[in-house]
């Protein structure tokens, strides 16, 4: 009758892992003390790990500002590197906690593959990059070239749309990840490399010799790239859209890492910084929570610039990158 | 109580008792795969998680590089899904063809009495067998990607074979009218040899006279159907690759990703069957080979005759298990971007959709037919092949 005792106990403990309810997001993430998340394999500004395998980048700093408004500690991120094809299943499975990695937010991703779009942390669009000994000025001279690209992208749609469009027929060459992309591009197999612009000024800076590339003219496409979560929770959801939002919001009214401890007397940095008002409760975290993030993280424009912007080798200006302020299109609904 | 120490008795029936503890096993299997199923139905839909195959009707909107069939990104996903099963088929053709001759050829070379060739059979083996098959497509790619010239700068033979990083170029024949009598001619020509075989057959069996038919097989196959060539005055014309822009146009390619896959995997897995044959020959015992010379049989007709059938009745099983393990190898190629079934379906449609359950449940159903087919051809082979009990 052993055996029968051993099957018995089998099919129970199935049955209990079966009718195993779902925790909330946020109560997983501080009962295991870290944010797993979701990054790319590499690329450099967005999400990428140095030589002490510490990551940085804008996509891994949106990482770290929820870590640090959910656990008080920037640094408390398991990153998950993920290819373009790994990173839906992952979140859908509950492998990762959210997905920040360069993802394009699109009505197909949002509505059909049980996700949610958190917010936009870049506005991007697809380009092309060439090697400058082609001597290709536009993208309308490239017929009959033969295209690299990263296979499970918008890219891929985009680029098939703009072929049609403009009549340009043209080869594709996929891979699978960026590695094999641009050494598929280095090696000389396409002409081309299209992916989204950010994308193209990262993988030029990573080069040997970035002044032998050039990134053509031609956006194909808007790329709007931000943090993504499970759909369901929609408390977690809040925290990665406001977390963001601070971000954003810390950038509009001045403050910074550095000013952060001084906003005595502007009603504004106040009330973001959770010195005024509840709405910490409304989230469910502490009340210094924005604090943390932007004393830890910074604000938009520190991650920014600090990662991407013009005096990194990156080298990409705000554009429309930039506030509502200033010119460009960021804004952060207020805080309030 | 009589009922009960009757039932009890029946327990202690080592037969019945076996049943019922296969029954309950069957039974918790059966239940622990519904609850398994039941739980991930409940999960997709609790995450609103888009569920169903209406994903296949919906148009693909992605180029695919290689395909046998007519594709451009207007055709369905279903469309993708037979472009890459054809390109996993083709690339498993491809592979077994090469793998066979490679392995059969190593495996006898592995046995030659002269030293360097049957060590350089076996440090072939050694190599390709111990390193992991997906470094070696990865290698073969990158290499191939180094050493082969920029379209502009391509190896050139006698203008009509062009290599390059891009491929390789060759001209590409073109049937024009009347081309049909010539297949016609190559299929009379094969149905007249088979019966001549089989004629020299029955007659060798009955007056003990042997008479070799290849030389006249040879003639029939090659000679009719170019006799029939030159009288309808050569309905076939080769379209030549040419550059024009950035890359070659016309002619018949093989991608650099193509041939890395298929070469690496023949490389592979030719390792393997090379030591199937091997195992199959040595099996054979040495008085085969010796009774054979005895009677007067040449070597050839020793090893084709004696040695051959025998040893590959052992030769065959493990054979088979290789041909499968191509065929499923072959998904390897999501690595390099070859578009077959798992790159092309399970990889990029897969993502444009997200329907993971949906999409890889039918690319693994489909590998399964595959490998069931293959399976089954080869066993129906390795009846005729095996001893038959007189």
């Amino acid at each position: 009758m052993n055996k029968l005792i051993k099957i018995s106990a089998v099919s129970l403990l199935a049955m209990g892992v079966y009718s195993g309810a779902q925790a909330s997001t946020l109560s997983d993430v501080q009962a295991k003390g870290s944010v797993s998340c979701g990054v790319s394999k590499g690329l450099a500004g967005f999400s990428a790990a140095d030589s002490a395998g510490v990551w940085t980048g804008v996509d891994v700093d949106v990482c770290r500002a929820v870590a640090a408004a959910t656990l008080g500690d920037a640094t408390k991120v398991k990153f998950v590197p993920l290819t373009a094809k790994e990173r839906f299943t992952a979140l859908q499975s509950g492998e990762i906690d959210m997905l920040s990695r360069n993802t394009t937010w699109t009505i197909t991703r949002d509505a059909s593959l049980g996700l949610n779009f958190a917010g936009v942390n870049y506005y991007d669009g697809q380009g092309f990059m060439v090697k400058s000994s082609l001597g290709i000025n536009s993208a309308m001279d490239l017929g009959g070239a033969a295209v690299c690209i990263q296979a499970g992208t918008t890219t891929e749609l985009n680029l098939a749309d703009w072929g049609k469009a403009n009549n340009i027929d043209y080869t594709s060459v996929v891979s699978d990840t960026n590695a094999q992309t641009l050494s598929n591009y280095d090696s000389g197999r396409c002409d081309v490399l299209t992916t989204d612009a950010s994308g193209l000024y990262s993988m030029r800076a990573a080069s040997n010799d970035p002044s032998e590339h050039v990134v053509l003219p031609e956006i194909i496409s808007k790329e709007p790239l931000g943090p993504v979560v499970r759909q369901g929770d929609d408390a977690w959801f809040n925290i990665v859209r406001w977390s963001l939002n601070a971000m954003i919001t810390a950038e509009e009214i001045g403050v910074t890492s550095a000013t952060v401890d001084d906003v005595s007397n502007n009603p504004e940095r106040e009330r973001l910084m959770g010195r005024s008002g509840n709405t910490h409760e409304y989230v469910g975290l502490n009340s210094d929570w924005t604090y943390q993030i932007v004393k830890q993280v910074g604000n938009y424009s520190e991650s920014f610039e600090r990662n991407i912007g013009v005096n990194t080798p990156i080298g990409i200006a705000r554009g429309v990158n930039a506030l509502w302020t200033d010119g460009g299109i960021l804004y952060s609904p207020p805080f309030r | 109580m009589k009922q009960s120490k009757s039932l009890l008795s029946l327990l202690s029936n080592n037969e019945v008792r076996g049943y019922v503890f296969q029954a309950v096993a069957l039974c918790a299997i059966v239940f622990m795969a519904y609850v398994a199923i039941d739980n991930l139905f409940i999960n997709i839909e609790a995450r609103s998680i888009h569920t169903g195959f209406s994903f296949l009707k919906n148009r693909a909107g992605f180029d695919i590089s290689e395909f046998l069939i007519d594709y451009t990104p207007e055709h369905s996903n279903l469309r993708v899904f037979y472009v890459g099963l054809l390109n996993t088929i083709v690339v498993a053709i491809v592979g077994i063809f090469f793998a066979t001759i490679i392995g059969l050829l190593i495996g006898i070379a592995r046995l030659s009495n002269n030293y360097l060739i049957s060590k350089l059979a076996g440090g072939y083996i050694e190599l390709f067998r111990n390193i992991p098959v997906l470094l070696q497509i990865l290698f073969w790619y990158n290499i191939s990607l180094i050493i082969f010239p920029h379209p502009r700068k391509s190896f050139e033979f006698f203008d009509a074979i062009f290599i390059n990083k891009r491929g390789f170029y060759f001209p590409k024949p073109i049937a024009e009218d009347g081309f049909l009598w010539v297949v016609v001619a190559l299929v009379v020509a094969i149905v007249s040899v088979i019966a001549m075989k089989r004629y020299f057959k029955k007659k060798h069996e009955k007056t003990g006279t042997y008479t070799s038919t290849f030389l006249y097989s040879a003639l029939l196959v090659i000679g009719l159907p170019a006799f029939v060539y030159f009288i309808i005055g050569s309905p076939l014309h080769l379209d030549y690759p040419a550059l024009k822009g950035f890359n070659f146009k016309g002619g018949m390619v093989f991608s650099p990703e193509f041939t890395a896959l298929a070469f690496a995997l023949s490389v592979y897995t030719a390792t393997y069957i090379a030591e199937a044959i091997r195992s199959g020959i040595e099996a054979v015992d040495k008085g085969q080979k010796e009774a054979a010379a005895a009677i007067g049989l040449t070597p050839v007709q020793s090893l084709k005759l004696v040695v051959m059938p025998q040893a590959l009745r052992v030769a065959i099983p493990p054979t088979i298990n290789q041909y499968l393990n191509l065929t499923k190898n072959s998904s390897l190629a999501t690595a390099i971007g070859y578009p077959e079934l798992m790159s092309a379906f399970g990889g990029t449609v897969l993502n444009q959709v997200g329907q993971a359950v949906e999409i890889l449940g039918m690319t693994m159903l489909v590998y399964l037919a595959i490998s069931l087919t293959i399976s089954l051809v080869l066993n129906i082979v390795n009846k005729k092949m095996s001893i038959k009990g007189r």
